[in-house]
This record gives C-alpha cells, structure tokens and sequence, in this order.
C-alpha cells in the first residue's frame, strides 16, 4: 500500500470535531513535480486536511509518509522541518519590514545574529532556479498584492521546502497577477515540488493542475487522475453533488434616480483617497465598480455606507441632498450595505446569531421597547432568517464565528435585505464564497433588482461584474476611469482602464 | 507523551460552575504549604478561615456587610469591562461617593425624611461624574483609559486627604476624620443588633439588576456589541462614543454607591482608610466572576468570607491574618488560567498509526 514514491502520501486520515468528522477516511497521494488540485465546497474538510499536515490540527486515525518513511508531525515547526512550506490566504508579514528582513524572521540565525547576507543568498537562488524574483530592501508595504503573496511563497521554499501548500491563492489577485501565480507555480513543479493548490475556483483548477482530488462532506468524492479528460462542469457536479445553475438575468425596468454623488472627495488632513467621484444608480440596475483593490472603492463604500465623511462634493438620495452622512441616516434612508471585511466590520463573531442579525435593527420597536429588548420577537426573526435564507446554523443562540463564510454572508444579506433596502452597496459579496455560496448571492442581488431596487456592486471579481451589472464603471487612483453600458464592454477594455489606460480625449 | 492546546468549538454550560470551584480549590491546595509553614495544621486553619465566618448569625451579617462594597466596586468593573472601557477607577469613584454622601448627610438644613435617599443619589452622581472625565478624555482625545482612571485614584485620595486636613478636619479630637453624619442619615438598619444596613440590600439587589441590564435592553447589548466589536458596531450606527460615555456613568455610579455604603451604613463619616483597595478588589473580582453580575456576588462573598475568617484563623492558629492577601492573589491567578480552559482544551499527543 506504501509506495515509496510518493513524495507525500497522508492515508485513511480521519478527524473529527465534536459530533462533526470533518476528515473522513481520506487518501492523498503527491508525487515530485505534481500540482495537485484540492478542490471542495467551504466546508467540505480541505482546510482541516491541509492544518493536519501543517501541523495545526492532530488526526484522530491514519498515518503520514513522507518519501515512503512515516512521520509524526506535532506542530508547525515540525511540518516546516519535515519540508512543508505552506502559503496562507491572509499574509502574515511584517509591512513596516523589508523583503530580508521578513524572510529572517523564524530563522535560527548565526550566533545569535541575523544572517542577512545568507538570506540574500537564497533570496536570488531561489530567483534563478524558479524564476520567482524580488527585490530584496523594498518594504513589503511598497509591494503590490501579487508580489506580496510572492514573498509568501518564497518564505515557504526559503526553509528547502519540497512540498508547497497553497490555500486559495487567487482569491486576493488580479487577473493578471493570477496568470503571473500559475506561471510560477508550473516553474516550481518542474523543479522537483509537489504542489497542493487549494481553490474552489473551477477554471483555475482546471488551468493550473494536473491531477484533482475532490472532497466533499469531510470525505474524498473523486480523483481525477488527468485534469486534462475532465470539464468544468464535470468537477462542478463531483464538488457540489449536482449540476451549476448560475442565475438568470431577466431584463427589468429602470426606474428613478435613488443615489447620486457628485464630486466627492475625501481627505482633508489625512491623504486623499477620492479625488472627486461622480456616479448615480437608478432603481432596476446594478452598478458593478471595477478596479484593482487599494483604487479608492473602500473608501467609496465606506462614504456610502456613512461610515467616512466626504470633504467636498454632495450626496444625493432620492433627490434630498445629504449634509451629514452617518450610518444610522443611511439605514434611515434605506440603503442596505454589506461591508467588504464581514467579519471585523459587519458581524460580531463573538457573541450570538441572533446578536450580528439585529444589530443595525435594534432600536426599531419590533425589536426593543422603551430600552428594553423584545427577545423572543428578536429570537423569532432570526430563527425566521435562517429558514428564508438556508443559513447553516443550529439556532438563533450559536456564536456567529462557528459559521463558516458562506453562511456568515448569508447572515449579512439577511440582515441587510430583511426591511426592504432601495439601495444596495455591496463590497467584494462573494469573495472567499464557494460555488453555490456565490450562486446564492448573485440570485439575492437579481432577485432585488427585479423588485426596482438599486444595487452598487463593487468587486475585483471580473467575471462577476460581468455576470451581474448593467453598467460598469472602473475605478482608478481615487476617480472613475470610464463607464461603459454592460453590452458594450469588453474584458480587455476594463482591464485597461484598470491598469490606469485613459480613452479618447 | 506529549501536550497541546487546541481551541474548542464550544464551551460546555457546567464549565461555569466547575471552573470557578476548581479554581478556588487549586487556590486552597497552593496556599496550603504557606499555612504548613507557617506551623498550623491546615485542615485546622481552613476550617476556622471558612466556618468562622458562617458560624454565627453575627459573623454571617458581617460577612455580607463586607462584601457589600466588593459587589458594588465588583459590578461597577464588569460594566466597564464588557464595553473594554478599562476602569481601573473603582477606587476613587468611590471615594468620590462616599465624600457626596457625607456632605449631603451633614447638611441640616435638609429635611430628614430625604437624607438617605438624597445621600444614595448624590454618591452615584458623584462616582458617575468622576468616571465621566476619563471616558471624555478616551472618546475626544483618545486618551489611554488605563492610565486615567488608575491615575485619578491618586488624585481623589488627595482631594480627600486635603478635604480632611483642611475644612473637614475634626474641630475636637484633630484626626483628620470628617465630622458625623445626622442620626437621620444613617442609614436603616434591616436586622437587630447587627450591621446589616441598607446598603447591603442595595448591593445585593443591584446585582440582579445590573445582569437584566445587560441582557435585557438597548444599552446593555449596545455595550456588549461595542466591546466585542466597536467597528461593526459603529457600521451598524451604533455611536461608540456614546456608549463608552454612558458605561463610564453606569460604571462610576455603581463603584460611588459603594461609598455611600461605607459612610451611611458603617462608619458614618469620612476618614482617610475608609476603603481598603475596594475599588482595586473591584477588579479582581469582576476577572473572578468572569464579568457575570451574578458571578460578581459569590466572588465577593468569597473574599468576604476569607477577610473576616483569616481574624478568627489567625487567633485559632497563629497563621497571619496576610494569608487572606495571599489567598485573593492566587485565587485570581488560578481562575484566569482556568479561564483558558472556557477556550482551548488539552490534547494528549500520542503518535500516530
């Protein structure tokens, strides 16, 4: 059954939580050069599986060989000793440090000194054998996300890593550093690496692997031995269990102005994010916001949201113009708004469901009297919620962290839809979501412009806007860099004015 | 063989009960070597330590009278904790109090039947008022709360010290104790011949009170929400500055009725030792109780109990009556690391296949 060859082979690993088995009975096979898919539904135990082998987590049952000698691995360390590199979604690096300086940090050193010319060392071999190069005294706050996550797979073979793992990796990049990422990892492949490329995205696995192993509810649903023979929609049914079903769009009527901004800018003492913003929605459309992130549009949303004051420029709902913005004026005014971070700034994973549900609602007299809480009217809406959502929780009381992303966005859109919002500002709603997570919310979003409501969707998502918006303007260094009607845009044209391209005049 | 931590999904509803007991025994059995050493048998030492203070009705009343300053100063921290406003203050929001208290309680002009109502009013105004300042200095000018209010301490023992010394001080004896309250501001005592007064009541009824505030109303989940997550809650128009000014008043006048306890029901004037750490065993307590109201009375019986019984254990058996320090000092070592245990588990690692 062990076959010396394998670069890596985790056999009948089981764990489970609780009364959940979130690994059950599952079989991993990575040999020398492979890019191995680990394709699966939030939740279906591809992280579990990977924390086992990062050392993370303990399995219950089944062994671990590394080149046909089984091992024992207790902690992180002993993972990173054993040649396991893994690359996180979220970096964790140091942005006040430079490149060397983050690379040293975990190392032993040389007699208690660090060894900067060393690592300056393998910081270019690394660059000769994989073509993965950086310069090595930038700070890693002057570096764009892509070389960021760079930096993170070269913090991951600095230690002579011979298996590399990498848990959503695109989730954060353009589609141009995406292309940039599978280069490089093809490069580290055929230098001898086995590769773990963790993803829900279809296309992307398809693209850059050449074997797939699918997991769904803890167990392995299939293996595809060449990536080549299969589909799309062939790894979409063994993912999901059943076929895709990306929402309709049916054409719907345009009708008032709902939002308007006119030369808005931010600032004032602190450095200028919007350098005067013009847009408007009307009732029936979707207005997708294109652009590299860091463009302004978090600070776009935050104005919409009523969290940051503009400076100059007005804010028009409805015609009224808008002196103070706040949040609670925003609700007043029924716009709904679901935050780009929802678990710092939307939901309260600390405390109960029923808590993030009601949070922006509870001074409403469904939901308190004179200052004290109705809770079985806050109980029952949210028990409500859950139902009229699908939202996998046990019951109004769970800690809303137990939940995982997907449901956690459900909860958000549940809260922001549930009195009826004629504006919509929705910041990156599908990131980190997987297949039928995303569904769900594109479905949410059609559904709500069918009703005439007006909805701000603003995503690095290409494939989203394209899917969803009526028109699409693209954000670039704090302006809108153009504005096409949906029919008339091409994908080329946006990355374009994305990348900072001005048009005519 | 091996250990780890590992993090829970959930934490079990009989952890509430069993945490805080072990905690207390872990306390028990680490103690135990200094009473040893200190040449008392300790089953002997503990049993006067515990059952002194529950052997009489007297030493029953007593063990509730001094724990009546711990509950308020106990309560008035878990508020503020909840919404991490760090109110190390306790201490001079109730010397604020109690000063509020003995002023009003001097006054002749007013009529009797208003003296203790007006005194319980003006105490919480005046502890709500003194940890106004820090919450004001946190909210406009982002000013540390940890250090103002443990500083403002300081000041208000001063302002005290300066009251007592100077217009307070004692025409006929010159100890800097500040004259007697009227006979009609004492406050009522509910059992005879002991000192059970009203403000042990007050206590024990605040409590309740304090957790169906919590639970139960706007501002009470205002205050959770913002102290688990102040930016989803600010997204939500939930103004974080009024809330923390509105904890820091509900905290100061709950640490000021401890004052008026002390100057209406014991010793009815000010001196200089008329809290002994309350407000900083305020602290201890709400981290014992783990910020739970209810938890907050039980924490300061314990300690209550082991104040009044480390008098008669020390007479019993010679163990130092400092025991009772060390006990308090422990007690909240081994409760914050039982604490851990609400969030992670231990794993034995066996190796595996």
């Amino acid at each position: 059954m062990s076959n010396p060859d394998y670069l890596l082979s985790m056999q009948g690993i089981c764990k489970s939580f609780g009364a959940i088995q979130a690994n059950n009975n599952v079989d991993l096979n990575l040999s020398e050069g492979d890019i191995l898919g680990l394709l699966g539904e939030n939740g279906a135990g591809k992280t579990t599986l990977m924390n086992i082998l990062f050392g993370t987590y303990q399995a219950d049952e089944g062994k671990i060989m590394i080149q046909g000698r089984q091992i024992t691995i207790h902690s992180t360390a002993d993972a990173l000793g054993f040649g396991i590199g893994m690359v996180h979604q979220h970096f964790h690096l140091v942005h006040r440090h430079t490149v060397l300086e983050n690379l040293l940090v975990g190392e032993p050193g040389r007699r208690g000194r660090l060894d900067f010319s060393g690592a300056r060392r393998r910081l270019l071999e690394i660059g000769d054998q994989f073509g993965l190069t950086l310069n090595p005294d930038a700070r890693v706050s002057e570096l764009t996300i892509g070389e960021q996550q760079r930096l993170e797979i070269i913090k991951a073979l600095f230690g002579d890593s011979k298996i590399l793992i990498l848990d959503e990796p695109t989730a954060v990049l353009t589609p141009n550093e995406s292309t940039g990422l599978f280069e490089a990892l093809r490069a580290l492949a055929e230098g001898g690496l086995g590769i773990i490329f963790i993803s829900h995205k279809l296309h992307e696995v398809r693209n850059v692997t050449n074997r797939v192993l699918v997991m769904r509810a803890g167990s392995v649903s299939a293996l595809v031995e060449d990536t080549k023979e299969v589909t799309e929609s062939d790894l979409a049914r063994l993912m999901c269990g059943h076929e895709l079903n990306p929402p309709k769009k049916n054409t719907s009527k345009l009708g008032d102005t709902f939002l308007s901004l006119s030369a808005i800018k931010t600032g004032g003492s602190t450095p200028q994010k919007l350098k005067g913003i013009n847009l408007s929605v009307q009732g029936g459309e979707i207005l997708g916001i294109a652009g590299v992130s860091g463009n302004g549009q978090k600070e776009l949303a935050d104005v919409i949201a009523g969290v940051l004051s503009h400076t100059e420029g007005t804010i028009e709902v409805k015609g009224e113009i808008i002196s103070k913005a706040s949040p609670r004026l925003m609700q007043k005014l029924k716009i709904g708004r679901i935050p780009e971070d929802r678990m710092t700034t939307g939901l309260v994973t600390s405390l109960p469901l029923y808590v993030s549900m009601v949070l922006p609602w509870i001074r409403r007299s469904i939901f308190s009297r004179f200052g004290i809480l109705r809770k079985n009217e806050i109980l029952s809406f949210t028990s409500k919620m859950i139902k009229r959502f699908t939202i996998q929780a046990t019951g109004p009381e769970v800690k809303t962290g137990t939940l995982s992303g997907g449901n956690l966005q459900k909860v958000l859109l549940a809260r922001e839809l549930a009195f009826e919002p004629e504006v919509l500002l929705a910041s990156q709603p599908t990131r980190g979501l997987d297949v039928a997570a995303a569904e769900f919310v594109h479905r949410q979003f059609l559904s709500l412009r069918e009703k005439g409501a007006a909805i701000i969707l603003i995503s690095e998502d290409l494939e989203e806007l394209f899917a969803l918006s009526d028109r699409i303007v693209v954000m670039y260094e704090g302006r809108i860099a153009g504005e096409t009607k949906i029919n008339d845009a091409s994908v080329e044209d946006i990355g374009l004015l994305m990348a900072g391209a001005t048009f005519g005049a | 063989m091996a250990f780890r931590l590992e993090l829970r999904e959930k934490t079990p509803i009989w952890f509430n009960i069993v945490l805080p007991l072990s905690a207390v025994m872990a306390t028990l059995l680490l103690c135990s070597g200094l009473v040893a050493l200190a040449g008392a048998n300790v089953f002997h030492a503990y049993s006067e330590l515990f059952l002194s203070a529950v052997s009489s009705r007297f030493n029953l009343v007593e063990t509730f009278v001094k724990a009546a300053p711990l509950i308020f100063t106990g309560l008035a921290v878990a508020v503020a904790f909840r919404a991490k406003f760090w109110n190390i203050g306790a201490e001079g929001q109730l010397l604020a109090g109690a000063m509020a208290a003995a002023y009003i309680g001097g006054i002749e002009s007013l009529p009797s039947f208003s003296l203790v109502p007006l005194m319980i009013i003006a105490s919480a105004l005046a502890g709500a008022g003194w940890a106004m300042l820090p919450a004001i200095l946190r909210t406009r000018f982002k000013v540390d709360d940890v250090v103002t209010t443990l500083l403002l301490n300081f000041v208000m023992f001063y302002v005290m010290t300066a009251l007592l010394d100077g217009p307070w001080k004692d025409p006929l004896s010159g100890y800097p104790d500040s004259p007697d309250i009227r006979m009609d501001a004492e406050f009522p005592i509910l059992l005879h011949a002991t000192r059970l007064h009203l403000g042990v009541m007050l206590s024990l009824l605040a409590a309740p009170m304090v957790w169906w505030f919590i639970r139960r109303t706007t501002l009470g989940f205002s205050i959770s929400v913002v102290g688990e997550n102040p930016s989803a809650s600010a997204y939500a128009g939930i103004s974080i500055t009024r809330i923390l000014i509105y904890t820091a008043l509900i905290s100061g006048s709950l640490a000021g009725l401890a004052g008026a306890g002390e100057v209406g029901g014991l010793h009815f004037q000010v001196m200089s030792g008329i809290s002994p750490g309350y407000g900083y065993t305020g602290i201890v307590i709400a981290m014992l109780a783990r910020l739970n109201p209810i938890g907050v009375v039980l924490a300061a019986l314990f300690f209550a109990v082991v104040v009044t019984g480390a008098e008669a254990m020390s007479r019993a058996t010679g163990v130092p009556v400092y025991l009772a320090d060390v006990i308090q000092g422990t007690a909240l070592v081994t409760m914050l690391i039982a604490q851990l245990f609400t969030t992670y588990r231990i794993r034995t690692l066996t190796t595996q296949g």
